[in-house]
């Protein structure tokens, strides 16, 4: 079988067949040609188990090819196993909102995305808003920017100011819970939480980012297994020191990754502490 | 007394509390997360939790930003 923009098709017997030669057949005025995960030219010979995407350039596909022609880039076989995961994302600000468009981008199921405050000019120096959401509730405009990438995404809004006991009630059937606040007492509080209430929750966690000292400070600790603490853990947001979208974006990516890993069950998750 | 603090060995006046140690390590309560012997203190024991020979202590701090 061939796997064409997800539809599957004999693989021929009796001769060859290009990318190209598919194309013609299945997606006429194709020019970008996709074999595996990995864009090649028209002329590449096709073997048998090959998943192929075929994409016109500037054409918005229709909607039952468009979710798989969004992750034709992906390693392949991932995107089958993301889209049945969830996240909790506490706080979206520079951290939380990048880390939601990165899960966004590559097909995550579910989020859920919390922060009680709205956009303002201060916050558009690294979050992932824009001029016109000014004064939009984060979650409300962070959902429509998301549902812009990826329409497929199912997302839950809360909207409330999150304190230590509300945590495990709210968050405690996600896959994994990123903690994205910018106070250091919701930090601690979280990772207490998590640890005494929430078993099975996988977590990844934050502490300093600011400024723009060394990219290679950043780096992400495994506390224990399935517990995992991004930043260099020191550089607090202070007078002097601020944040901004560079070097919080590489904790944010930082985050993003270690919760794919823990998704796709590449780094081992909470219940293999016991 | 000594203890092992974040895996290395720490002395310590005794008795002491988790208060006086984080107070000695100029560490704010409200942003740590402390463990003694693989279980978890809650904030509100720290001023009546006293620690003994031999303990196992992690201390996570927390800076803000995010």
């Amino acid at each position: 079988m061939l796997f064409v923009n997800e539809h599957a098709v004999p693989f021929p017997r009796d001769r060859t067949l290009t990318i190209g030669e598919l194309a013609s057949l299945h997606k006429p005025g194709a020019d970008i040609f996709i074999r595996n995960g990995h864009p090649v030219d028209p002329e590449t010979l096709l073997e048998d188990g090959d998943h192929c995407s075929l994409i016109r350039r500037g054409e918005i596909p229709p909607p039952d090819e468009l979710e798989f022609l969004l992750a034709s880039r992906h390693t392949p076989g991932i995107h089958a196993r993301i889209k049945k995961g969830c996240i909790g994302i506490l706080g979206l600000g520079g951290l939380g909102s990048t880390v939601a468009g990165a899960m966004a981008k590559i097909g995550i199921g579910k989020m859920l995305i919390s922060d009680y405050d709205r956009v303002e000019p201060s916050n558009l120096n690294r979050q992932h808003y824009f001029i016109d959401q000014i004064g939009m509730m984060k979650t409300r405009a962070l959902k429509d920017n998301l549902l812009r990438m990826n329409p497929s995404l199912s997302l839950q809004l809360i909207e409330k100011r999150l304190r230590e006991a509300d945590l495990a009630d709210l968050f405690g059937q996600v896959d994994v819970l990123v903690e994205c606040f910018d106070d250091p007492a919701m930090k601690a509080a979280t990772l207490r939480s998590v640890l005494t209430q929430m078993p099975g929750v996988a977590y990844v966690g934050s502490s300093g980012m600011a400024g723009y000292g060394e990219n290679n400070q950043i780096r992400t600790r495994m506390v224990r297994p399935g517990i995992y603490i991004v930043g260099d853990e020191t550089s607090a947001a202070q007078p002097g020191q601020g944040l901004m979208a560079p070097r919080v974006g590489i904790a944010a990516h930082h985050q993003a990754n270690q919760a794919l890993r823990l998704l796709l069950g590449v780094d081992p998750g909470r219940l293999s502490d016991q | 007394m000594n203890i092992t603090l974040n895996g290395k060995q720490k002395d310590l006046p005794s008795p002491c509390t988790l208060t006086q140690i984080l107070n000695e390590l100029q560490l704010p309560a409200e942003s740590i997360v402390i463990e003694v012997n693989g279980s978890i203190i809650q904030p509100d024991a720290y001023d009546e939790t006293r620690l003994a020979e031999g303990d196992q202590v992690e201390i996570i701090r927390f800076v803000g930003g995010g």
